[in-house]
């Protein structure tokens, strides 16, 4: 079987396998937000950044290639991935005490995978209204890190097309499908793809709230890494 | 559920019909459904998504993507000054505020009875004759405050931009120095004729043997590409001409689109004649709306020829016609990828590549995609052959490169030169004194200082798109690199997040330099914003953002170093203008309103 290596380490991969697939496939970590194994890659993130042949791409719209030496889990890698986390964070309006996803949020827990300890760079403050106008399913726009797997699981496997973004650059922002602009206006529904999908805190169900304690959270317990490897092996 | 959307009115009817009710002709009916009422409201997209079968959230997304789309109402005349730096150093802000205070509005806002707005926008392609503007989508160069003072009262006389005095619309060419190309003097077809005559692979081979490598910068060899769609799998394969010439300082496409239009597209004839493409698109940028009746024109003149359409110059087989699309106000459009998004009806979001757009490009077809410059040169390697092609230029760069030369310089204008010309030549010959540094291939390219003046453009040197910006010995180079700064954070298409926040960042650390907040930390944040910006970014946006910022943090670091106050670290909070909108309504701005924030002005 063909194979490259991963920070030193043999990972075998099979033709048209991204860097990012091949490696979880081995059991090794390479960190990720937009990316969603039944999705194809999507490539906005770029916290999967490594540098492949002295290169910078993104592990999970690369297809591995034979003899490949790849860096990934490197202080300079991990360093452009804390740099990429605290940007998401001063971009949008991020306070994980008060959050209902805290301990569910793959951004706060890649924030503490990289030992993000400050933000270090000047906040945004955006002005984003949340939208509580669905009966059964908040938007909280403040969180959004524009992954767009909301924008893709509604239209690609809900065949609904809820959301959409708009805006360009640093005013980029999510949309929904409704002249009105709300939710509530929309066919959207809680038992949706894109309702479960958003891996932070921007679309989240009414009623039960802090229905697991925090501390109890998925990665209260364990590293996002640990989790992320499990679910490859399940 | 929303109710249906009511039918649209009869005008948009009109539009959507003439589009086929084509979904990948999106952008193109936005634009025109802009022209009835100005701007996009919001039922207008909702009726246009319904006739579409589009979802609205994605026409939403579309027309908010482009700059020149608006979704809520401007003024009947609509002034946009071109904002480059070269249009800054003519004095464009003090014309804008002139104009502002002479019509009883203010910058970004319509005035109270909807008469006028007037804001900024990128680089509209006049350097050489700027401080320009474009209003309602129409050119007009060399502003100044007598002009500015007659334009305010046509606009208080309401009086139709047709009837304004024609001298204003009028653009020169400026063409100061010709070579191969400008000097071609050809009927058109003659290049066709040519290269049919050679057979299609005979033609190729030819176009191999020129070396030609792509005008738009990157400089990859034309007739590699051309095989390559010509080989891909599929039918229907599609020429596309870039002149989406968004690049700050370039305007050799205005050019030669105004008065070499034959050749530009019997370029994208010979591209398909090689390709084997039965379908071409010139991409207009927005800002050169103003050319597209001239150029239809010389299209419908060709069709009539025989030039275009089924059967060209009597080769059965031989089909090909060429679709004007207009862009919209997006610099980031002018990326390959992005471009064919864009054409598509999209966003203009660079795609992951590969595929690359030689076997995937438009709607999944193969497509060349070539720079306006490159194709008009083919005509010359099919009248003259491949090889007296190659033996101009140098050894790695053939033929010739046009210049388009703005800036602290007696005679702005395009420049044609062999491969190879040194910076002090071009200087010399464009009558620049005193000159200070040369900002070569825009704002994304780089950024010369006078011990670099030997350096030669060509690939294996100076490799550029064309843009040469002329900065004398007056010039501050940190207000030059902001003002790029401030482009790429305005033109990121927000789609990756290096590029989306970094460019924002950057600029923010620069205007904090630039209000007197500075400290050496920030420098050392800019060199690791700018780092990776240029590692991490998904295109060459964002990987060229922090290019100004770094070649003059290098060249010229005392323009950055006068602007820091001598700490380790200074907040970028600044509380006294915090206090602005409540002065503001206060209607208050006596000593007593404003706070001492720096120790400095309590001594």
């Amino acid at each position: 079987m063909k194979q490259f290596l991963l920070d030193g380490q043999p990972v075998p991969f099979e033709d048209g396998q991204s860097i990012l697939e091949a490696a979880r496939q081995a059991g090794h970590y390479i960190p990720s937000l937009c990316w969603h194994k039944d999705f194809p890659a999507h490539g906005s993130c770029k916290l999967c950044i490594v540098k492949a042949a002295g290169r910078h791409v993104s592990a999970c719209a690369t297809p591995a290639k034979e003899g490949w030496e790849v860096e990934s889990a490197t202080p300079e890698m991990n360093g452009e991935r804390r740099a990429l986390l605290q940007m998401l964070f001063v971009e949008g309006n991020h306070f994980c005490p008060s959050c209902e996803k805290s301990g569910n949020c793959e951004l706060q827990a890649l924030g503490y995978e990289y030992e993000m300890l400050t933000s270090r760079f000047r906040h945004f403050y955006p002005d984003r209204p949340v939208d509580a106008s669905h009966p059964d399913v908040l938007l909280d726009f403040n969180r959004c890190i524009f992954c767009e797997l909301c924008v893709r699981a509604s239209r690609d496997v809900d065949g609904k097309a809820v959301f959409a973004l708009t805006g360009r650059g640093i005013n980029k922002h999510l949309v929904v499908n409704a002249e009105s602009g709300r939710l509530g206006d929309t066919d959207f529904s809680k038992d949706d793809l894109a309702a479960r999908i958003c891996p932070v805190g921007v679309i989240l169900r009414k009623g039960p709230g802090f229905a697991v304690p925090i501390g109890e959270r998925t990665y209260d317990g364990q590293s996002i890494r640990e989790q992320k490897l499990k679910e490859e092996e399940s | 559920m929303s109710a249906l959307p009511p039918n649209p009115a009869a005008p948009l009817q009109a539009i959507l019909r003439r589009h086929g009710h084509d979904p990948s002709a999106l952008l193109q009916i936005l634009i025109e459904a802009q022209d009835i009422d100005g701007w996009l409201p919001a039922p207008a997209l909702t009726q246009i998504a319904a006739a579409l079968g589009l979802p609205r959230a994605r026409v939403e997304g579309v027309a908010g993507f482009y700059s020149f789309l608006y979704d809520r109402p401007v003024g009947r005349y609509r002034v946009l000054f071109s904002d480059n730096i070269t249009d800054r150093m003519l004095g464009n802000r003090a014309l804008l505020d002139a104009l502002c205070r002479k019509l009883w509005v203010e910058p970004d806002k319509v005035s109270e009875d909807g008469l006028v707005s007037i804001a900024t926008t990128s680089c509209t392609g006049l350097c050489d004759q700027g401080p320009a503007m474009l209003i309602n989508g129409r050119a007009i160069g060399q502003l100044n405050h007598r002009r500015i003072n007659e334009i305010a009262e046509l606009i208080r006389q309401q009086r139709p931009l047709d009837q304004w005095p024609a001298e204003y619309f009028h653009i020169d060419d400026n063409i100061r120095r010709r070579d191969a190309l400008l000097q071609l003097d050809m009927l058109p077809g003659a290049a066709l004729a040519a290269a049919v005559a050679r057979g299609r692979e005979g033609w190729l081979a030819e176009m191999q043997a020129s070396n030609l490598r792509g005008r738009g910068g990157a400089g990859f060899a034309t007739a590699v590409k051309w095989a390559s769609a010509r080989n891909a799998a599929g039918t229907r394969k599609v020429v596309v001409c870039n002149a989406d010439e968004g690049e700050p300082g370039t305007f050799k496409d205005r050019v030669l689109l105004n008065t070499c239009a034959d050749l530009v597209f019997e370029g994208m004839t010979l591209a398909a004649w090689a390709a084997g493409a039965d379908s071409g698109f010139l991409y207009l940028r927005g800002e050169y709306r103003y050319l597209r009746p001239q150029l239809e024109a010389v299209l419908a003149r060709r069709r009539t020829a025989g030039l275009l359409g089924k059967g060209i110059l009597g080769e059965a087989g031989f089909d090909f016609d060429i679709t004007i699309h207009l862009g919209a106000g997006a610099y980031v459009c002018g990326e390959e990828t992005a471009l064919l998004e864009s054409l598509e009806g999209k966003r203009g979001t660079p795609r992951i590549r590969p595929p690359f757009p030689v076997t995937h490009g438009y709607l999944g077809r193969p497509t060349v995609v070539n720079n306006v410059e490159t194709l008009a040169k083919t005509c010359l390697i099919a009248l003259e052959g491949g090889a007296a092609f190659a033996a101009t230029g140098t050894a790695q760069s053939a033929g010739t490169k046009l210049l388009s030369i703005s800036g602290d310089c007696a005679a702005p204008g395009i420049y044609e030169y062999p491969f190879g010309v040194s910076i002090a030549r071009i200087l010399e010959d464009c009558g620049a004194s005193d000159t200070q540094a040369v900002q070569v291939g825009g704002a994304a390219g780089i950024c010369l200082a006078a011990y670099e003046f030997q350096r030669r453009i060509a690939y294996e040197d100076v490799p550029t798109a064309g843009a040469f910006m002329i900065f004398d010995g007056s010039r501050d180079l940190f207000e030059v690199a902001r003002a790029f700064v401030h482009f790429f954070a305005h033109e990121s298409c927000g789609f990756c997040t290096p590029c989306r926040v970094g460019t924002a960042l950057l600029r923010g650390f620069m205007d904090k330099l630039n209000d007197g907040h500075g400290a050496k930390a920030d420098l050392a944040d800019i060199d690791w914003l700018d780092r990776l910006l240029k590692n991490a970014s998904h295109c060459g946006l964002g990987s060229a953002a922090p290019n100004p910022v770094i070649d003059t943090l290098q060249k010229f670091r005392p323009a950055y170093e006068r602007r820091l106050v001598s700490l380790d670290f200074e907040p970028a909070f600044d509380l006294d203008a915090a206090l602005a909108e409540a002065r503001q309504l206060t209607a208050r701005d006596d000593p007593g309103a404003h706070l001492q924030t720096h120790e400095e002005d309590g001594r």
